[in-house]
C-alpha cells in the first residue's frame, strides 16, 4: 500500500500520532512520480529529492516539537506553476518564464508551509491559466491518469492529474472561469473555487485579476476544507483580500442536508449537455433528496451571456497583467533583435504560445480606443446583472447544483482547433466567477468511457460551509473512486 | 505677421509627493541612492505582487485639491493606463481617468497688468511615478532604475486658461506655494519634484475655436518653459502663415539646444485602453475624513501675512518676501520662537539669505540651516559678543554648512575683545605710532580719530567691537572734543 | 461571420499588444478575432441600460498602507532573474526619448 492512496487528513492523522513519518510520505509521492509521471506529465518541476526529504525531516522535527500542529503537517502537496516559490522555477508553463526563480513565495503556500507542508513539485497548467485542457503549456500536454489519450481538463489540469494519479497527497490550484473545478472533474478528484478575496492571491502569477483565486484539490471533502483552512487568510498585500467572519470550513462536514434548500436552475441542464453527466449529476441530486435536501427546479437566466462577458474581461485583464513579461526583468529575452520595441515584440512573438497570443491581442481590441465602452463596459454590466441573478437565486436556495462541465474529458487534440468549442466547455464554471461565488466540484460517477463525471456545487457569497456540508453529506453515500494508474 | 494671434496654454503640472514611502509599496522614496537600492517586488512589476495604497497619498491629493478650490470625488478609483516603456516595471501605470480625487477648482493669479484672473483646475489626480533610463553616451544600450518607479505624484491639469508665458509662471508660483505651504512637496523644478508639460495652441484674435494644440515636455526650469512657449508659438504660427496645419503631437524640448522636436515613434500609438485596476479597491473619502482633512489644512499666505502684521514689528515689504516662502516663513518663525528680534531676523533673511541665495544660484526652497543656529548667531551679536562682519562671516558658515555658530566662534577665536584694559593698550600703542593723526586731532580734525579706529581695529584682527574703541579715543582726546 | 478584422486592425493591435504575427499567424488572428467578436456580439441582445459597470463584486473600499517603510535594500534579489545587468540596473537596447 502507497501512503498516497489515502485522503490528505487521514495521512496527517498517522504523521502526526509517529504511525508513519513525514519522510515516508514525500517517498511514496516519490515512488508514485517515478512510476508514473512519465506517461501523466503533471509537473512542471519535480524538486531535488534530497531537498524534497531535508524538508521532511524537519518537518518531523517540527512535529515532535510542537511547531507544526495542524492536519497537513508532513502531508506531500504540489503547487499549481502559477504561484511563486522563492528560488523554485515558476514558469505559468510559458516558455517566457523558462527560468524564473521568484524571490518570494505566495501567501497561500507560505501558509502552507507554516503549517509544515512538504512541498512535492510545480504542477503542470495551461499556459498563464489560459485554457481547459493543459494542453496549452510550453512543457507539453498532462494526460488525463484515467485515460492517458484524454486531456485532464484545466487550466488546473497538472494538479488534478497529480491527485488523482497519487503523485501527491493534495495540491493547490487556481480557478480564473472554471480551472479548478471542470479538471477537477475531469479527474475524478475534489476542488474548491473559493469566495473571492478568501484565499490571498500575492504571489499568484496574475491572469484575469478580479476572476482570479487559489483553491484546494484533494481526494475529499474533508480535506479540501482543511487546506482551504489553512490557506485561507486575510493579507493586508492584497488589497481585494476579504477579512472573513470564519475561517472554520471543517465545521461544516456535517452528514446531514435536511432541509437544506436546493436549487436545479433548468438552463443549466439543456442543449449541449451529455447525457450520461446528465443523468449522473440528476441522480447525484436524488441521493440529496432521498437525505432530506428540498429540491427545486428553477430559471437563473442569462447563463449564455458569461462567456461572452468573462472572455472580454478575463483577455482585458489579461492583455494589461501580461505586459509585464518583455524581456527586461525576468524571463526570456529573444536572442535577436534591433531596438528596444523589436525586442520586446520578437521576445513576447516567441515567448508566448497561440493561446495566450488570442486572448492579449483579443483583450487588447476591446479595450481600444472606440471599443471600450461597446465591448468592456457592455461586460461589466452584463457581470452585474449575472451578479444579481444569483442574489435572486440565493434568497430562496442554500446551494446550487449543476454539472462541472457538460461532457467528461476530449481526446487530447480535440478541443484546441476550435476556441469557441473549448469555451463552451466552461459554461457551468464562469458565471460562478464573474459573481464571485464559491463552487466546489465532487465525482459522482463514471461515464461508459471510464471517465470520471463530476457535480457542482455553489454557494452564496462567504456560504463555502453550505457546500462543503451538502457535498460531504454526499460524499458519504459513496466510496472515492481511483485511477487505473493507482492499482 | 499680417494678423494678430492668440496663444492659448494649458498646464499639466506633476507634483512628486513629500510621503516617506512609495504610493503601493513600503519603498523609501528617498532622493539619490544606488540604483534599484529602493525597489521591491511591487514597484519592480515581479509576477504576483500587488499594490496597496498609501493613505497619505489620498490626503496630499485631497489636500492639494482643497487648497485649490476643487470639489473632492468622495468616490474615487484608479485606472490602468497601459503603454510599453522600459521605465515603465508593469508596462501599464496606476493612474486615474474615470474617477480623479479632485475636480473643477481653480486659483487666482496676478496678469502682468496687475490684474486678477482665474485659471481653472480641470482635476487633480494621483498616479505613480515611472523609474529611470540612464543611457550610455558611448554604448548600445540604456540602464534602468526603478528607485522612482512607485513614487507618488498628483498631476494638476489645468483648463486652456492661460495667454502668456507670464501668466504660465505665475500659475506654477501660485501652485508650488500652495503645495509647499501644505507640506506636500517641495516643489523643486530641477530635481523633478515638480514638472510641467505645456498644452499649446495659437488662434487668430477674436476666434471662438480652440487651434489644433501641442505638448511640449521636458520643462525642468521656469527659464526653460518661458523658452519652449515662446519657441512653440512662432513655430504655430509660422506654420498658419504659410498655410500649413499644426500636428496635434507631443514635443521634446531639449534646453542645451532651445528648441523641441516630435517625441513619438510609429511605435506609440498613443491609444492607452485604460481600464479599473482590478487589484485595488474603491476609495469612499467620508464627509468625516474629508472634514478632518480640511480641519488639518495650514495656515496659508493671506492668513500669515495678516497675522505676522498682528505680532510681529516688522515692515510689510520684510512679510511679502518671508511670506513668499514656506521655507523663509518657517525658519523666521522657528527663530522668532527661540526668543530672537523678529526684526533682527527678517533682517538676516531678506539681506544675508537672499545674498547668498543669489550668489549660490540657489532659490529659498533650498535653504537648509537650522533657526537655532541663526537664533546663537543673533544672540552672539546681540551681546557684541563678535561684530558686524564677524557675524556675516559666521553666517555664510551657518547657510553653507549649518555649524554651530557658538562653537565655531569659540574655536576660531573670533570673539570681540570688548576687556577695556586689553583695549586701552592697544589704542595707546596705536596713538604712539601715529603722531601725524595726533596732530591733526589736537589740531581740531576730529576726523582723523577714524583713522586710528580703523588702525586699531587692524591690529586687533578685527575682533575689537568698533563702538567700544571709539569710546576709548574719544575718553583719550577730549579736551580736543 | 459578422465581424470583418481588417489587417490594419491586426496591425494595430500588434502594435498596442507589442506581438510581432508572422502572415499565417495573422490571417488565423483575423479569423479567431473575426469569431470571437461575433460570439461576444451576443451581449447586444441584452438590455444593460440604467446598470453601472461592476468591476469589484464586493463593497469593499479604502485598504490602505500606513506611510512607513518596510523595505530595505534588495537588490540582488531584485536583479537577479534580469536577462542582461550591469551596475545595478536592467539592461535594455538603448532607447532615446
Amino acid at each position: 500500500m502507497s501512503l498516497m492512496d489515502i485522503g490528505a487528513v487521514e495521512l496527517g492523522k498517522k504523521i502526526s500520532s509517529g504511525e508513519v513519518s513525514a519522510v515516508d510520505a514525500a517517498k511514496d509521492a516519490l515512488a508514485q512520480i517515478g512510476k508514473v509521471e512519465k506517461d501523466v506529465n503533471s509537473y512542471v518541476t519535480v524538486l531535488d529529492e534530497a531537498a524534497i526529504i531535508k524538508r521532511a525531516e524537519e518537518v518531523q522535527q517540527g512535529i515532535k516539537d510542537g511547531i507544526y500542529s495542524g492536519p497537513l503537517a508532513g502531508v506531500p502537496v504540489a503547487i499549481k506553476d502559477n504561484m511563486c516559490t522563492e528560488g523554485i522555477l515558476t514558469t505559468c508553463s510559458s516558455k517566457i518564464l523558462n527560468n524564473f526563480k521568484p524571490m518570494y513565495t505566495a501567501e497561500a503556500v507560505i501558509n502552507l508551509e507554516k503549517s509544515g507542508a512538504v512541498i512535492i513539485g510545480k504542477t503542470n497548467m495551461d499556459e498563464f491559466a489560459m485554457g481547459s485542457t493543459t494542453e496549452t503549456s510550453y512543457y507539453g500536454p498532462t494526460h488525463n491518469p484515467w485515460k492517458l489519450d484524454h486531456v485532464p481538463g484545466g487550466s488546473s489540469g497538472g494538479s488534478c492529474a497529480a491527485v488523482a494519479a497519487n503523485e501527491c497527497s493534495y495540491a493547490l490550484g487556481s480557478d480564473t472561469g472554471g480551472s479548478i473545478r471542470q479538471p477537477s472533474s475531469f479527474c475524478g478528484v475534489t476542488g474548491i473555487k473559493p469566495t473571492y478575496g478568501t484565499v490571498s492571491r500575492y504571489g499568484l502569477i496574475a491572469y484575469g485579476s478580479s476572476l482570479d483565486q487559489i483553491g484546494p484539490i484533494a481526494k475529499n471533502v474533508s480535506d479540501c476544507a482543511a487546506i482551504l483552512e489553512t490557506i485561507a487568510s486575510y493579507d493586508p498585500k492584497d488589497s481585494t483580500s476579504v477579512k472573513r467572519d470564519s475561517y472554520n470550513f471543517s465545521e461544516a462536514l456535517t452528514d446531514d442536508v435536511k432541509g437544506m434548500r436546493i436549487g436545479i436552475p433548468k438552463d443549466y441542464f439543456g442543449e449541449g449537455l451529455d447525457d450520461e453527466v446528465k443523468s449522473a449529476v440528476l441522480a447525484a441530486v436524488d441521493v440529496l433528496k432521498d437525505k432530506g435536501a428540498v429540491v427545486e427546479e428553477f430559471d437563473l437566466s442569462l447563463v449564455e451571456y458569461a462567456i461572452p462577458a468573462y472572455y472580454v474581461i478575463a483577455s482585458a485583464e489579461a492583455s494589461s497583467n501580461l505586459a509585464r513579461f518583455e524581456g527586461v526583468k525576468y524571463g526570456y529575452r529573444a536572442e535577436e533583435y534591433e531596438g528596444l520595441h523589436n525586442m520586446f515584440k520578437k521576445t513576447r512573438s516567441e515567448g508566448f504560445g497561440a493561446e495566450v497570443k488570442r486572448r492579449i491581442m483579443l483583450g487588447s481590441f476591446v479595450l481600444s480606443s472606440g471599443y471600450y465602452d461597446a465591448y468592456y463596459l457592455k461586460a461589466l454590466r452584463t457581470k452585474a446583472l449575472i451578479k444579481q441573478a444569483f442574489d435572486k437565486a440565493f434568497e430562496k436556495y442554500d446551494v446550487i447544483i449543476a454539472p462541472a462541465a457538460p461532457t467528461t474529458a476530449p481526446a487530447i487534440g480535440d478541443s484546441l482547433s476550435d476556441p469557441i468549442k473549448m469555451y463552451l466547455g466552461d459554461i457551468y464554471t464562469i458565471s460562478v466567477n464573474l459573481a464571485g461565488l464559491p463552487g466546489i466540484s465532487v465525482p459522482c460517477g463514471i461515464d461508459s468511457k471510464g471517465l470520471p463525471i463530476g457535480i457542482q456545487m455553489i454557494g452564496d457569497c462567504f456560504n463555502e460551509n453550505k457546500i462543503i456540508q451538502t457535498a460531504y453529506a454526499y460524499e458519504q453515500t459513496r466510496e472515492y473512486v481511483s485511477c487505473g494508474l493507482c492499482r | 505677421m499680417s494678423k494678430e494671434y492668440e496663444v492659448v496654454i494649458g498646464l499639466e503640472v506633476h507634483v512628486e509627493l513629500a510621503t516617506k514611502t512609495k504610493i503601493f509599496c513600503g519603498c523609501s522614496t528617498e532622493f539619490g541612492g544606488a540604483p534599484n537600492t529602493h525597489t521591491c517586488p511591487v514597484c519592480t512589476g515581479m509576477p504576483g505582487s500587488l499594490p496597496v495604497l498609501n493613505k497619505q497619498v489620498v490626503e496630499y491629493a485631497a489636500s492639494v485639491g482643497i487648497a485649490t478650490n476643487c470639489k473632492i470625488n468622495q468616490n474615487c478609483k484608479f485606472d490602468r493606463k497601459n503603454y510599453f516603456y522600459p521605465d515603465n516595471p508593469q508596462n501599464y501605470q496606476i493612474s486615474q481617468l474615470y474617477q480623479p480625487i479632485c475636480i473643477n477648482g481653480g486659483v487666482e493669479i496676478e496678469t502682468e497688468k496687475g490684474g486678477k484672473k482665474t485659471v481653472g483646475i480641470h482635476e487633480i489626480h494621483m498616479e505613480e511615478d515611472a523609474g529611470k533610463l540612464i543611457h550610455d553616451e558611448w554604448g548600445e544600450s540604456s540602464l534602468v532604475d526603478f528607485n522612482r518607479s512607485g513614487v507618488p505624484l498628483i498631476e494638476i491639469v489645468s483648463e486652456p486658461d492661460m495667454r502668456s508665458a507670464d501668466e504660465v509662471i505665475a500659475y506654477l508660483e501660485k501652485l508650488r506655494m500652495i503645495i509647499q505651504y501644505l507640506g506636500a512637496s517641495d516643489c523643486k523644478l530641477n530635481e523633478g519634484s515638480m514638472r510641467a508639460d505645456v498644452n499649446l495652441s495659437v488662434r487668430e484674435k477674436g476666434a471662438s475655436e480652440f487651434g489644433t494644440r501641442t505638448e511640449t515636455k521636458n520643462l525642468n526650469s521656469f527659464k526653460a518653459i518661458t523658452h519652449a512657449i515662446e519657441n512653440e508659438t512662432a513655430r504655430q504660427i509660422d506654420i498658419i502663415e504659410s498655410g500649413g496645419k499644426v500636428v496635434q503631437e507631443t514635443r521634446r524640448w531639449d534646453d542645451t539646444k532651445e528648441y523641441s522636436y516630435p517625441m513619438r515613434s510609429k511605435e506609440d500609438a498613443q491609444d492607452y485602453r485604460y481600464f479599473p485596476e482590478p487589484d485595488l479597491v474603491p476609495i469612499v473619502i467620508s464627509d468625516e475624513w474629508l472634514e478632518d482633512i480640511k480641519s488639518r489644512q495650514p495656515e496659508f499666505r493671506d492668513a500669515k501675512m495678516a497675522r505676522y502684521a498682528e505680532e510681529f514689528d516688522i515692515p510689510e515689504y520684510d512679510i511679502d518676501i518671508i511670506t513668499g516662502h514656506k521655507k523663509l516663513a518657517d525658519i523666521f518663525e522657528q527663530t522668532v520662537a527661540l526668543g530672537a528680534n523678529p526684526k533682527k531676523v527678517s533682517n538676516w533673511l531678506m539681506v544675508e539669505t537672499m545674498f547668498l541665495l543669489k550668489e549660490r544660484g540657489q532659490s529659498p526652497e533650498d535653504v537648509s540651516f537650522s533657526p537655532e543656529n541663526l537664533a546663537k548667531l543673533i544672540k552672539l551679536a546681540d551681546s557684541k559678543t563678535i561684530n558686524n562682519n564677524v557675524a556675516k562671516e559666521v553666517f555664510a558658515k551657518i547657510f553653507d554648512e549649518d555649524i554651530d555658530p557658538e562653537k565655531y566662534v569659540a574655536d576660531n577665536g573670533l570673539g570681540a575683545v570688548s576687556d577695556e584694559g586689553e583695549l586701552k593698550a592697544v589704542v595707546e600703542k596705536v596713538i604712539a605710532a601715529n603722531p601725524k593723526s595726533v596732530e591733526d586731532i589736537k589740531a581740531g580734525k576730529v576726523k582723523a580719530m577714524g583713522f586710528l579706529v580703523g588702525q586699531t581695529m587692524k591690529e586687533m584682527k578685527g575682533k575689537a567691537d568698533p563702538g567700544t574703541v571709539n569710546a576709548i579715543l574719544k575718553e583719550h582726546f577730549k579736551e580736543y572734543m | 461571420m459578422a465581424n470583418i478584422i481588417s489587417d490594419e486592425t491586426i496591425e494595430y493591435v500588434g502594435i498596442l499588444a507589442k506581438l510581432e504575427l508572422s502572415d499565417e499567424e495573422k490571417e488565423q488572428a483575423k479569423k479567431d478575432m473575426g469569431s470571437m467578436l461575433d460570439y461576444i456580439d451576443k451581449l447586444n441582445e441584452l438590455d444593460t441600460s440604467g446598470v453601472e459597470p461592476m468591476s469589484h463584486v464586493f463593497p469593499v473600499n479604502n485598504v490602505f498602507r500606513e506611510d512607513v517603510v518596510t523595505n530595505g535594500d534588495d537588490r540582488e534579489a531584485i536583479l537577479s532573474n534580469a536577462p542582461e545587468e550591469k551596475d545595478g540596473s536592467f539592461v535594455v537596447p538603448k532607447t532615446f526619448d
